[in-house]
């Protein structure tokens, strides 16, 4: 569904991420895993548009998408869910959740059905829709930035670090729905830090250093990689 | 109390002031500086709406207010257009002249747009004075018509240019919060949050923002075709700088971003300035440290602190309800 190949990305003189190769397939769930700077968000601002590859080629379904600007990418269905779930703080949940839909904003039975839905996955945001985004919680702010980019109806959904700064038991129930969120058919790119209960969900992972990636493999085999071990997972 | 200062009452209470305010003062001087400060609303309102809400600060605005101002000007006294085709026409060349403007103008973010603008505001400036063949330069255009009248309504005495301003001045307020709680509006609040966090929610940010300049430009245009049949002289110091920032002033002090900023601040500085008088220019002592103090302490400007402060009255009314948040 989605491939990057030899895709090299710099800012001025500085490689943020050099030669990288990543294939999603429909319906997996693929996981980046490495350290701050690794080039993770360098990898989701390219393939979502908001940076050019100097080099290399970004297809989606086999079209080439790395020329394009953000919105035509939202449109053939690539959503990004920004690393610390940027949200208009002053509008309602509701109003955030409708920003999302945006690209469809002429099909209006189409949005009240997307609503709905992904009302019925965050409960909790059906509560509080008139209430301003900036006054829910850590975790809550989280599924609003995930419901606001459901709503755009995405093939594939980049989630940049969701579980940063949550409690321990709100990063569980993020990864359930993540889980839940995959099985209603969109496929996941997602860069963790939390390494172990990122692999737990995903089909296969990719681990970055320095801008490069050094270990790829299904989520059995970088269970398995000593150094993964080592490195992200601690035991 | 705090329920008799509710957003509807203040707006019933301010159009009622507004209509009853010509038989309380009598004074045909109060009309005129009255009916002037409608017209800077006008331009305010469309100055907010990119500035305060598109997060594009243009300092052009005034050289927009200048091209509908002499539109209209050169329409009715060298074309000979009537009263009402120029009134029509006029917004619509400063629209266009926005629309190309802005396509440029917009290629270029934050201070590098302010600065970008502040020439573009400049050059017209120097057009509107050096180009005399068209624009009579420093001797300005006299003659222009004052408003015709509509079927049976004459539009020659004072109080009727008041009402015929006051009621554009609704027209353009209801539009412009119609404009705001819109899901356009609410694609202009994106882009002020944030212009990445727009595009990747598949908003074309260099649509919009160009919708909001092009309307921007409209609202002065407007405002300058009233200023040109009111005042009836037009000179190339209405395109010049100085008004351009007047009336940022009068967005800053009222509340930059908010739906009253623009009547607030206009009002206030309109009227503190015309008591002041005495004290000729050196009232920028007033106006310079209250500005700064405006920008350190309320961004928001004066409906800014007016918010805060009722929020903090429902709270107290209702103690335990909005204060408690679940933490997760």
């Amino acid at each position: 569904m989605l491939d990057l190949k030899n895709v090299s990305v710099k800012y001025g003189n500085f490689t943020a991420i050099k030669d990288i190769n990543i294939r999603v397939d429909k319906g997996e769930i693929v996981v980046l895993l490495g350290a701050n700077g690794a080039g993770k968000s360098t990898t989701f601002r390219t393939i979502s548009g908001l940076k050019t590859p100097f080099k290399g080629n970004v297809l989606l379904e086999d079209d080439l998408i790395d020329n394009k600007p953000p919105d035509k990418i939202v449109k053939q269905g690539i959503v990004q869910c920004a690393e610390d779930r940027k949200l208009f703080p002053e509008m309602s949940v509701q109003e955030n959740m409708m920003m999302g839909a945006y690209i469809h904003r002429k099909k209006k039975n189409k949005i009240k059905q997307t609503l709905k839905e992904v009302y019925k996955l965050f409960p909790v945001l059906y509560e509080k829709r008139k209430n301003p985004a900036g006054s829910l919680s850590g975790g809550q702010q989280q599924m609003l930035a995930i419901g606001r980019a459901l709503m755009s109806k995405p093939k594939l959904m980049l989630l940049d670090e969701p579980s940063i700064g949550l409690a321990p038991l709100i990063v569980e129930q993020m990864f359930e729905s993540i889980k839940q969120i995959n099985k209603e058919g969109t496929t996941i790119l997602l860069a963790e830090q939390n390494a172990h209960a990122a692999l737990s969900i995903a089909d296969k992972g990719y681990v970055y250093e320095n801008g490069n990636i050094v270990v790829e493999g299904s989520s059995k085999e970088l269970f398995a990689n000593e150094e993964v071990r080592k490195a992200y997972i601690g035991a | 109390m705090a329920a008799f200062f509710n957003k509807r009452n203040i707006v019933v209470g301010f159009i009622l002031l507004a209509v009853i305010f010509p038989f309380i003062t009598r004074n045909d001087y109060f009309l005129h500086v009255m009916t002037l400060a409608f017209i800077w609303m006008i331009a305010v309102y469309g100055l907010n709406l990119l500035a305060g809400y598109t997060g594009y600060l243009s300092l052009a605005h005034a050289g927009f207010f200048a091209i509908g101002a002499y539109a209209f000007g050169l329409l009715t006294v060298k074309a000979g257009f009537g009263f009402w085709p120029a009134f029509l026409l006029a917004p619509i060349i400063t629209t266009a002249m926005g629309f190309l403007i802005g396509l440029i103008a917009l290629r270029t973010k934050e201070h590098f747009f302010a600065i970008y603008t502040l020439c573009v505001g400049y050059i017209i400036y120097l057009v509107i004075d050096k180009w005399e063949g068209l624009t009579g330069g420093v001797r300005g255009l006299i003659g222009i018509p004052a408003p015709s009248s509509i079927g049976p309504l004459t539009l020659s005495t004072p109080i009727a240019q008041y009402y015929f301003v006051f009621v554009i001045l609704l027209l353009v307020i209801f539009v412009i919060y119609r404009i705001i709680h819109s899901l356009t509006g609410r694609t202009f609040i994106a882009i002020r949050n944030s212009e990445e966090l727009a595009l990747s929610l598949g908003i074309s940010t260099t649509k919009n923002k160009l919708i909001s300049f092009v309307l921007s430009t409209f609202f002065a245009g407007i405002a300058g075709v009233l200023y040109a049949c009111f005042i009836r002289f037009i000179g190339p110091d209405i395109g010049n700088l100085n008004i351009t920032f007047d009336l940022l002033t009068y967005m800053i002090v009222g509340g930059i971003g908010t739906m009253s900023g623009p009547i607030v601040g206009t009002l206030l500085i309109v009227w503190l300035s015309q008591n002041l008088q005495f004290l000729q220019d050196y009232r920028m002592l007033i106006f310079g440290p209250l500005l700064t103090l405006m920008v350190i302490f309320s961004p928001r400007g004066i409906s800014g602190l007016f918010a805060l402060w009722s929020a903090k009255r429902t709270r107290k009314l209702k103690p335990k309800t909005s204060n408690v948040e679940e933490q997760a």
